[in-house]
């Protein structure tokens, strides 16, 4: 039997996206383990946080009701986390593995001399023992690992996990706990924060995304993306080489280091298909490609193919479309 | 000012998927066809050590390696970039080592190297793509680590990193000594060594550290998780390439296609 903490941050009074992951991949992990999941949540809201985190699987939800904890900072997440993972005596720590969990796992298990294994998409369970699944090389492999010490802090791939049913007439237990962090512990100090304007969809919320690569050959050719991305009420992407070479922003890489997308439609344009680059289009639902190599990897994601140079393609579909579409 | 960055060796993330197999024996990737080259997020971080050095007199960049004598390679390459000096550590038994272990260790090596301010890691080495030697690092080191970095702007006694968040960007400070996971950016984009510099790095010194020169604790050089199995998964999709004799038929064809899918 397994003890599962799970942090369920929030965004707003809401529990984040990743939160809501964790506490699916924990409920999953404890019914078949026989165990329990509990969850941390923080800060003023943290009340319906917990209530949240109850109604997605949680039995115990702690709280921290510190005002401090209101924006993130990672010392003082580190120091409350740490305070309710040792109170709640729990053996699995979960996380999501998002910008947040990135400087947190490796702090959390070197604190508990835990193990820590991150980018975790899945689990499989012999004798009431997880066996961790996670992508390697670039997602071009998985690996499945096994943890050597007492306790595990895991983090969990973002946008990996179905999300747990709600069931709004769950209970649980709210417990407060009283940690208060102090404000000298904050050492990292935020001077500026830049909102980019350039992009009016997330591309995480973008259904048609249109994503050049390092085929487009120059920022000049994406302003032709950008023209049919917008007849489609879609956004704009594009590959690491791309945003490498200064053409975009880099804000708008889709990929292992990128955003994960999960479009109904994803046009790419001179992108090879590296494994990288397919590890953020894997929930995409229908793949264009067009490239001049028809033997570019690309084609075996696509689900249509259009061997050509894009130039003489993408302007003409541009104006295919404004016919029907305008 | 001491500016330290890791390096790792790792097998070419690039290499074509149809080439990519994984040894079942070993668990670990065929070395046949493939490459040995520098992680690529530490290079990105060798490059911006080595900017930042030139904007500030008298500062020096040290490049680590836990790594095998092959790893050198990576070493010789971060002289070529014009760092000052080298350091691989090693020893038989850290064959399977996690990233864990390894912060343990490169934390222990850059306290045997005396003081320094800016400690420069990939933010996940391409190979496995753990993501955790910085930030445990910071912690056994007991100093701050900023993850997911772009760019740096070094102060008396505190660094400005440019930081990724989200929906955009943000700036923030921290004292020095710290820690630093770095992402590729259009700044940090290696630099291509002059012939000269390559030339000079054949002959300089690396420095090899071993586990006795080091003062470990061995508990912590375990790693916290076995790899059981590793194998390939093929997501291969069947591509229906549309016909056509030139574009304007082609993108016929294609608008043709996504009306009939109703995707648009
Ligand atoms: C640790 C790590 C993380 C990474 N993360 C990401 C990531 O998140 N996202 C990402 O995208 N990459 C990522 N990469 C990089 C990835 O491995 C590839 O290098 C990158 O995706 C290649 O970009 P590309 O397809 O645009 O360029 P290339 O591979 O150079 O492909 C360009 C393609 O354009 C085609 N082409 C050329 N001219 C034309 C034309 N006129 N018309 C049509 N087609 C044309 C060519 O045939 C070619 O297939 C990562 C790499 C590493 C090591
Ligand atoms: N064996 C190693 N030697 C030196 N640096 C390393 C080693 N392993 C990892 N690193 C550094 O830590 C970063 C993150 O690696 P990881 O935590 O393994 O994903 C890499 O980009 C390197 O900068």
């Amino acid at each position: 039997m397994s003890r599962i903490l799970v942090f369920a941050n929030q965004q707003g009074t809401g529990l984040s996206s990743g939160a809501k992951e964790a506490l699916a991949f924990g409920s999953r992990l404890a019914s078949s383990t026989g165990g329990e999941v509990r969850s941390v949540t923080f800060g003023p809201f943290a009340e319906a946080g917990a209530k949240e985190a109850i109604a997605s699987g949680a039995s115990i939800a702690y709280t921290i009701s510190n005002p401090l904890l209101t924006e993130y900072d990672v010392e003082l997440f580190v120091n409350s986390i740490q305070t309710v993972f040792q109170q709640s005596g729990a053996d699995i720590l979960i996380l999501s593995f998002d910008k947040m969990g990135k400087d947190l796992v490796g702090r959390l298990a070197t604190r508990n001399c835990a193990s820590a294994i991150t980018e975790v998409v899945d689990f499989h369970t012999s004798n009431d023992k997880p066996t961790w699944i996670r992508p390697i090389y670039g997602d071009k492999a998985y690996g499945e690992y096994t943890t050597t010490r007492s306790k595990v802090v895991v983090g969990i791939r973002q946008k990996s996990q179905e999300l747990a049913v709600i069931d709004e007439k769950a209970v649980g237990e709210i417990i407060p706990i009283d940690y208060s962090p102090s404000e000298e512990m904050i050492v990292t100090k935020l001077v500026v924060k830049i909102q980019s304007a350039l992009s009016d969809i997330r591309l995480e919320d973008a259904s048609i995304i249109v994503s050049g690569g390092r085929g487009v050959g120059g920022p000049e050719g994406f302003n032709d993306l950008q023209t049919l991305a917008k007849l489609l009420g879609g956004t704009l992407g594009a590959s690491r080489a791309a945003c490498d070479a200064g053409w975009v922003p880099s804000n708008l890489q889709v990929g292992q280091t990128g955003a994960v997308v999960a479009p109904d439609l994803y046009i790419a344009v001179g992108i090879s298909g590296a494994s990288q680059h397919l590890a953020g289009i894997t929930n995409a639902k229908t793949v264009v490609a067009i490239n001049t190599d028809p033997e570019a990897p690309i084609y075996k994601r696509a689900n249509i193919g259009v061997v050509a140079d894009y130039k003489t393609v993408i302007p003409a579909l541009t104006e295919k479309l404004k016919k029907v579409l305008v | 000012m001491h500016i330290v960055v890791c390096l790792k060796q790792v097998i070419d993330p690039e290499i074509t998927p149809k080439y990519f197999k994984i040894d079942p024996e070993t668990n670990r990737p065929d070395k046949s066809d493939t490459d040995l080259v520098l992680d690529s997020f530490a290079e990105n971080a060798l490059e911006l050590a080595i900017q930042l050095r030139d904007k500030i007199p008298g500062a020096t960049v040290t490049a680590l390696c836990l790594g095998d004598d092959e790893s050198e390679e990576v070493l010789r390459r971060a002289l070529a970039f014009t760092a000052n000096a080298v350091v691989r550590v090693w020893d038989e038994e850290w064959e399977n080592l996690d990233g864990q272990a390894v912060g343990h260790i490169l934390a222990q090596t850059i306290k045997s190297l005396g003081g320094v301010q800016l400690v420069l890691t990939g933010y996940q080495a391409s190979d496995i793509e753990e993501g955790l030697v910085g930030p445990v690092m910071a912690e056994e080191l007991g100093i701050p680590c900023v993850t997911l970095v772009s760019d740096l702007e070094v102060e008396e006694n505190s660094a400005k990193a440019t930081v990724e968040v989200e929906g955009g960007y943000a700036v923030v400070s921290v004292p020095s000594p710290a820690v630093f996971t770095i992402i590729s950016s259009e700044t940090n984009v290696p630099r291509l060594p002059k012939v000269k510099d390559i030339r000079l790095a054949r002959s300089k010194p690396i420095v090899l550290l071993e586990s006795e020169d080091l003062n470990l604790d061995h508990e912590r050089c375990q790693p916290g998780v076995k790899l059981e199995r590793a194998y390939v998964l093929k997501k291969e999709v069947a591509c229906e390439v549309l016909p056509g004799n030139d574009g304007a038929e082609l993108a016929s064809e294609l608008a043709d296609r996504l009306f009939a899918l109703k995707v648009i």
